[in-house]
């Protein structure tokens, strides 16, 4: 919602990342090490179709299958935006630098298991009766349902009321900044920050809420869930030949994202390089969370007309405001100066370009029995300080949404690279 | 006070393996040679044999001695198997019993005191339970001893909360309210094992069943806080609390407790603490959750701790993280601690709250592997 797309790369007619391309087996993915694994999450339907032919002979893929944990970029960033989400936020509990360590190692064993759609540790069931399962269960005959698990290291863990937590001070990277205060912003500091994060998406709700439980499980006594949210219908697509989901005002939102597919555009603005630094980061990126709760109501009270100036495209087909098709390039002066699109836009930001992968949400009612409900806003890019905090700041003071809108929770991610085999783990060139 | 009712510590099995009621009828089996003869007198307990076949078993007792006495039939664990209470001087009781095979005790108590005059005895036959682990009977035993204890001492810190209500002292009685608890909330699990004495005293306003009558503690706790006054009706519930609390201080000995009990009756008192201490619901009124919630925790710390031998040497890592884990919350806790008591819960914010929840959940989890650890 914060941002339109920019074009500078020509929007591709390639056909979809993920979601109609069966996935490769599991032998395939576990003999797939390496190099081979280039190209990481973000062209995990197409790699995925390479390999086809191998022992995997499943005719239809469909939204059931799995996605490739292992790679050199992590899944759920570039990966086809998959229609659920349970994102939660930890804060690490445990003062004990290797206790943290052996936690980031199992979480990472949890999650290869999870996302190839196995249980885990010993297994829902188990075979002593005296012990609790591993696996908490729900999960038990649902298909892998393109689970990813998107890992991030939050400012806290670097540093926290002044001290050096874990060693690790050093090693914070520049591009990952306290995100200023922007106008506007009402806060709740028990649904902001966290010192560790996990991104779950699924076609399945619950299969992701079933990963977030058992990674929290796993964590008791090292990390609490600090705070966590769902998201029921995803409101970008890294895939553009799908239809653009709207959001919870019932515009089109997100029509110019990133493709999971655009190599260069994700290079440029999303993965960290090596000149970019530090060394642990390359091929990683950086998140953005806010929870942006929509007046609802008030909204639904709006005419027509000023809805569309308050967006800047056209409610029913989400062409820009002046054009005849969703997808032709906006024509800035055509729309109001404080049109969402129009101060979105890379060409109003000096070229500014994030990728976005927000959820609506409703968690049901308030106590005034208003729904609560809004946009959980995500946003991946190189740098914040290039990406979100210039174009947050200038939405915050013009946005004619802002009337409709308030930004209630916030946090900030370092997401490190992929993990690239066995021995791999998330967060390990971090604490080497 | 518990919401489900089924705990791993089942008093109803004790309950049919003990037919020690004086007037349960004789089988034809069970004939007079057959049975054991009991002589007591002060200072000794002389048995007829110390060997006899499993099932229907009659023990003829004769007081010989000056003081009124009791026998008991004592189970490895300490567990009463059957006993019988009140044997004046010059007087015969008989006892009957089903006693499976198995090794047990005698005891003869001159006085009604203490943990009287022992005698091995031998009961033989198929069917012999499982040869249990010495080291794990020398925990039960322990453990079911503190539970005694806790029973006995809640019974004088009960009567002076009763005797405060039934006075009209406000004051008073709102002081000895949480402290008359302690010992109930140490040994909760065993207690709820007798499934009709929770429900009178320790129940809340929204666990009644239908028709049910409010009683027990928590309604003392409404009239104290809320309606901050004492009806008649209060201090005669006061009188029924107690003739409750000795019951159960009676008959809490003769509860099933078994290892994995133990270590399972531990983990429920973690749980009773997140579910109703944590949230404040258990002591609505007074806001002194936090001192049940010390008491729930020693409660765990003690089976926890009788259990540690074994479970240590079956999971050392396991043991290694309890002890870290049991101090750790103790330590939440002691931020709360206020002279010799704790701040009432009623002042404790949500991000606090939060903190003591997530100390109970790094506690509970590695808790509820125990049993395992001790069934190995």
């Amino acid at each position: 919602m914060a941002d339109e797309k920019t074009t500078d790369a020509k929007m591709t007619d390639e056909t979809s990342t993920g979601g109609k391309k069966p996935a490769p087996s599991r032998r395939s993915i576990l003999g797939w090490g390496g190099a081979g694994l280039a190209l990481g999450a973000a062209a995990a339907g197409g790699t995925a179709a390479a390999l086809r032919g191998g022992d995997d002979a499943s005719p239809s893929a469909s939204a059931g299958d799995a996605v490739p944990f292992f790679g050199d970029n992590q899944a759920g960033i570039a990966t086809a935006v998959q229609d659920r989400l349970h994102f939660a936020s930890f804060d690490v509990t445990t003062t004990d630098r290797a206790a943290l360590v052996k936690l980031l190692q199992e979480w990472t064993a949890a999650a290869a298991r999870m996302t190839a759609g196995h249980e885990v540790g010993e297994g829902a069931i188990g075979d002593n009766e005296e012990l609790p399962p591993d696996d908490t269960g729900e999960a038990l005959g649902l298909k892998p349902s393109r689970l990813t698990l998107t890992f991030g290291v939050g400012p806290g863990l670097f540093e926290k009321d002044g001290k050096d937590r874990f060693g690790l001070k050093s090693r914070r990277p520049k591009a990952l900044i306290d995100l200023p205060a922007f106008p506007g912003d009402n806060l709740d500091a028990a649904r902001s920050g966290g010192d560790l994060c996990v991104q779950a998406c699924a076609d399945d709700p619950q299969v992701a809420v079933h990963a977030i439980r058992n990674l929290a499980r796993i964590g008791m006594g090292r990390v609490a869930i600090r705070w966590s949210q769902l998201g029921f219908g995803k409101t970008s697509s890294t895939t553009p030949d799908a239809q653009t989901p709207r959001n919870m005002m019932g515009f089109k939102d997100g029509t110019r994202n990133i493709a999971g597919t655009e190599n260069d555009r994700l290079g440029k603005y999303v993965w960290v390089g090596q000149k970019d630094g530090p060394d642990w980061m390359v091929g990683g990126s950086y998140l953005v969370a806010r929870r942006i709760r929509m007046h609802i109501e008030t909204w639904d009270r709006t005419s027509l007309k000023e809805q569309e100036d308050v967006f800047g495209r056209d409610k029913s087909e989400g062409a820009p405001q002046g054009m005849q098709r969703e997808r032709d390039e906006p024509n800035l002066k055509a729309m109001k100066d404080t049109a969402h699109v129009r101060l979105a836009h890379p060409d109003s930001n000096h070229g500014v370009t994030i990728l976005r992968r927000g959820y609506s949400f409703t968690d049901g009612t308030d106590g005034l029995g208003r729904l609560d409900a809004g946009l959980f806003f995500i946003a991946y890019q190189k740098d914040v300080r290039d990406g979100f905090v210039p174009l947050q700041t200038q939405l915050a003071a013009k946005d004619a949404l802002n009337e409709y809108i308030q930004h209630v929770g916030s946090a900030v991610f370092a997401v490190p690279p992929g993990v690239r085999g066995k021995d791999d783990w998330w967060g390990k060139a971090l604490f080497a | 006070m518990r919401v489900l009712r089924s705990s791993a510590v089942t008093a109803v099995a004790a309950a049919a393996a003990l037919t020690a009621v004086s007037g349960c009828a004789e089988k034809s089996d069970s004939k007079g040679s057959d049975a054991v003869n009991v002589t007591a007198s002060d200072d000794k307990c002389e048995l007829s044999k110390t060997s006899f076949p499993a099932g229907h078993v009659k023990i003829n007792v004769q007081n010989k001695g000056s003081k009124v006495t009791e026998v008991y039939v004592y189970a490895p664990d300490d567990r009463i198997v059957t006993e019988r209470e009140n044997i004046g001087p010059g007087t015969k009781a008989e006892i009957t019993a089903t006693i499976k095979a198995g090794s047990y005790e005698v005891a003869c108590k001159p006085g009604m005191k203490g943990d009287g005059i022992r005698q091995k005895i031998t009961v033989t036959g198929g069917g012999a339970e499982k040869k249990s682990d010495p080291a794990l009977d020398k925990a039960v035993a322990e453990y079911r001893k503190y539970v005694q204890q806790q029973a006995d001492e809640t019974i004088p810190a009960a009567q002076k909360f009763a005797d405060a209500v039934k006075n009209g002292d406000l004051d008073e009685a709102k002081k000895q309210y949480a402290v008359s608890r302690t010992g109930w909330e140490r040994t909760e699990p065993v207690a709820e094992s007798f499934g009709d004495i929770d429900p009178k005293v320790d129940v809340r306003e929204d666990g009644l069943e239908k028709d049910q009558k409010w009683t027990g503690w928590h309604k003392l706790e409404k009239s104290l806080w809320d309606d901050k006054k004492i009806s008649d009706d209060d201090k005669k519930l006061a009188d029924q609390l107690m003739t409750d609390l000795k019951d159960w201080q009676k008959r809490v000995g003769t509860a099933e407790i078994t290892p994995t009990s133990m270590a399972n009756g531990a983990k429920e008192l973690l749980d009773e603490v997140y579910r109703n201490k944590i949230t404040g619901e258990e002591e609505r009124y007074s806001h002194t959750d936090l001192i049940d919630f010390e008491a729930n925790v020693d409660g765990a710390e003690k089976a926890y701790g009788l259990l540690k031998p074994v479970a240590s040497k079956h999971d050392p890592e396991l043991t290694k993280e309890l002890d870290k884990q049991f101090d750790a919350v103790k330590k939440a806790l002691g931020d709360y601690r206020e002279g010799d008591s704790f701040k009432s819960y009623d002042t404790v914010g949500k991000d606090d709250r939060k903190k003591l929840s997530d100390a109970v959940n790094a506690l509970s989890e590695p808790l509820s592997k125990l049993a395992a650890a001790v069934a190995k």
